[in-house]
C-alpha cells in the first residue's frame, strides 16, 4: 500500500491512498497448534485476490520408511500418521493386509472396529468444534465442547487404555475386547454427550456464530467435485458421498439402516461446520445400534500375530475407510517376506486444502482463520501472519490474536 | 529472590512448537488447557509469541524442512529459558528412526532440560513435566 501526501494551495495536506497488492504469507510454521502449513495469500485492501498453498513442513518419509519395516512395525507407524484419527489409518491398513491374507477377523471384532471408530469420529468432530468456536472468538463454548470431548477420551481409555493412538487393531480382530460393565459405561455417556451436543447445537445457531460464519468461504457444487474434496467439507457443498455407505467396510455393511448421511446445500463455513454437529448424532445413534447388537463371539485369531505375518502372501490391494476428515485410501503392496514393497497413502486433508483456493478468493483477510478451520486441516488454530509491503520491502509481522481480533469485530 | 525469578515461577509462558508430530502430543498440551485439567489456573499461558515465552514445548521429531525454523524459534524465546521436549518422537525420535527426513534427535540440535516421555504423554505428565523444568531452572 502507497500513502501520496501533496500538499494543497491552501497549506493542507491531501493523504492519497494507493491499494496496490499485498502478499500475505500465512504460516509457514507457526507454533501454536497441530501441524504446520503455508498460504501466500495476495490481497488489495481487505479482498483476497490470489492464494498458493505449500505443504510438506511434517514430511517424515513414512512411505519409505514403511518399505524398512515389517508388517507388524510398519501397522504401529501408520497408527502415527495422525494424532487424531490414528484409528482409521490401522483399520485401513489392517483392512489391507486382510484381504491380501485372506484373514476374517470375527464379527464381534469388526462392530468393535466401529464402535472405536465412531467414538475417533466424536472426538475429532468435537475437537473441530471447539477450535472454529474459537475462531469466531467465542471461547466459553470452546472450553465447553473441549470439556465434552474429554468424556469420549475417557472412554478410549476405558476400552483400550489408551487416549491417543488407541492401537485397538491387529491382524485378524482387534486386541481389547468390550466387558459388560464397560458396555453401560458407554451407553451412560453416551446420553450426557448427546445432551452436551444438543446444546452445543443450539449455542451455534446463535445470531452471533450465524453472522460470523454465513456465506464465508463458500465451495459451489461444481468446485468442489472439480477438485475432488472429500468428507465433511463435500457434504458441506452438497456432494452426496460417504465411504461408510458407498462401499461399507468393518461392520458398516449391517449397520447401514442405523444411519444417514448429512448433507447440506449452503457451501459456507456453517454448513460445514453443520455438517459436523449433525454427524455427531449419527455418530451417537450407531454406537447404541453396535451396543445392542454386539454378536458374542472371539476378538481376535487364534494364531499370534507374528504367525499370521509369515504366511501374507505377495499382493497388492486398495484400500478405504470414511476418516473423520473424509475419504482415507490406502494402496498397499506386500512382498511376501514379511514386508512391503510399496505403500501409498492418501490422507483426506489433501484434497480439502486444495479446496481452500476458491473459498479464499474473495474473502477478506479476516476470514481467513474461520475457512482454514472449517475444513478441518488438522492445523486449525493460531498462524502468525506476516505482512509483505511490495513496494517498500517491508514486512510487518502481527501475530494471530491481532488477525483474531479484526475478525472478532465484524 | 528477584521479582522477575519470583514471577516467573508463578506464572510460566508456553510457547508450543510443533516441529513435525502427529498432533497427538499437540491435542494433548490444548488438553492441559482445557477445563478438565485446566493449567491457567497455576498462571501457565499459551502465547503466541515465542518473545513472550519462558518455557518452550516442543513436540515431533525435527523434520529437515521444520530445522532452520525451530532453531529460529528457538533462538527468538529470551533468556533464562526452558526447553521441554514432550513426546517419545521428541526425546528419542522413536518410531521414525531411520527416515531420511528426519534431523532428530532434539537434543542433537539444542539443549533439552526436560523430556516428558509417552506416545503421548498425558496432560498431567505435561503439566509435571513444566513444573519440573520451572522448578529445577528457575527455582
Amino acid at each position: 500500500m502507497k500513502m501520496l501526501m501533496t500538499d494543497k494551495s491552501d497549506g493542507t495536506k491531501e493523504i492519497q491512498m494507493d491499494y496496490t497488492r499485498l502478499r500475505v504469507p500465512f504460516g509457514p510454521v507457526h507454533p501454536a497448534l497441530k501441524e504446520p502449513i503455508s498460504l501466500r495469500i495476495t490481497a488489495r485492501k481487505e479482498e483476497i485476490l490470489d492464494v498458493d498453498i505449500m505443504l510438506g513442513h511434517v514430511h517424515r518419509g513414512i512411505e519409505a520408511l514403511a518399505e524398512n519395516r515389517n508388517l507388524v512395525q510398519a501397522l504401529y507407524l501408520v497408527e502415527r500418521i495422525c494424532g487424531i484419527c490414528s484409528h482409521s489409518h490401522t483399520t485401513c491398513f489392517i483392512q489391507a493386509l486382510e484381504e491380501i491374507g485372506e484373514i476374517k477377523p470375527s464379527e464381534r471384532a469388526l462392530y468393535l472396529r466401529t464402535l472405536i471408530f465412531e467414538l475417533e469420529r466424536m472426538h475429532s468432530h468435537l475437537f473441530l468444534l471447539g477450535i472454529m468456536a474459537y475462531e469466531v472468538g467465542f471461547d466459553t463454548l470452546f472450553m465447553f465442547t473441549w470439556h465434552v470431548r474429554e468424556n469420549v477420551l475417557d472412554l478410549f481409555e476405558e476400552i483400550t487404555g489408551n487416549r491417543v493412538h488407541h492401537s485397538m487393531n491387529t491382524t485378524g480382530g482387534v486386541r481389547w475386547d468390550l466387558p459388560p460393565h464397560i458396555v453401560g459405561k458407554v451407553s451412560a455417556s453416551m446420553t450426557s454427550i448427546e445432551k452436551s451436543v444438543k446444546y452445543i447445537y443450539d449455542v451455534f445457531q446463535d445470531k452471533t456464530v450465524e453472522k460470523r460464519l454465513y456465506g464465508v468461504g463458500e465451495l459451489n457444487y461444481s468446485e468442489a467435485r472439480e477438485l475432488c474434496v472429500v468428507g465433511p467439507t463435500a457434504r458441506g457443498s452438497g456432494v452426496n458421498m460417504d465411504v461408510r455407505r458407498d462401499y461399507p467396510y468393518a461392520a458398516y455393511g449391517e449397520l447401514k439402516k442405523g444411519f444417514s448421511v448429512v448433507v447440506r446445500e449452503s457451501a459456507d463455513a456453517y454448513a460445514r461446520t453443520e455438517v459436523r454437529i449433525l454427524e455427531l448424532f449419527e455418530s451417537i445413534n450407531i454406537i447404541r445400534t453396535i451396543l445392542d447388537e454386539l454378536p458374542n463371539g472371539p476378538i481376535s485369531t487364534e494364531e499370534s500375530v507374528l504367525k499370521l505375518m509369515r504366511i501374507i502372501p505377495e499382493g497388492e490391494t486398495v484400500s478405504m475407510v470414511e476418516a473423520p476428515r473424509g475419504e482415507l485410501l490406502y494402496f498397499v503392496k506386500t512382498n511376501g517376506k514379511e514386508g512391503l514393497w510399496r505403500l501409498k497413502v492418501r490422507t483426506p486433508t489433501i484434497p480439502n486444502v486444495l479446496g481452500l483456493k476458491p473459498m479464499l478468493i474473495g474473502c477478506e483477510i479476516a476470514d481467513i482463520p474461520v475457512t482454514v478451520a472449517s475444513i478441518d486441516p488438522c492445523m486449525a488454530c493460531a498462524n502468525r501472519i506476516t505482512l509483505v509491503d511490495p513496494d517498500k520491502g517491508e514486512a510487518k509481522v502481527t501475530d494471530v490474536s491481532t488477525l483474531r481480533r479484526r475478525g472478532r469485530k465484524q | 529472590m528477584r521479582v522477575t525469578t519470583r514471577s516467573r515461577i508463578k506464572s510460566p509462558w508456553l510457547f508450543h512448537l510443533n516441529t513435525g508430530s502427529c498432533a497427538g502430543c499437540d491435542i494433548e498440551i490444548v488438553a492441559a488447557l482445557t477445563p478438565r485439567y485446566d493449567v491457567e489456573r497455576l498462571g501457565c499461558i499459551l502465547v503466541g509469541s515465542p518473545r513472550h515465552a519462558d518455557v518452550l514445548l516442543v513436540t515431533g521429531p525435527v523434520t529437515r524442512q521444520m530445522l532452520p525454523r525451530f532453531i529460529r524459534v528457538y533462538e527468538q524465546v529470551p533468556e533464562p529459558k526452558v526447553v521441554v521436549a514432550v513426546g517419545t518422537c521428541a526425546a528419542s525420535g522413536s518410531p521414525f528412526i531411520g527416515s531420511q527426513m528426519i534431523e532428530g534427535p532434539m537434543d542433537k540440535i539444542i539443549p533439552v532440560d526436560v523430556y516428558v516421555v509417552g506416545c503421548p504423554p498425558r496432560p498431567e505428565a505435561i503439566v509435571r513435566g513444566v513444573v519440573t523444568a520451572v522448578k529445577s531452572k528457575f527455582g
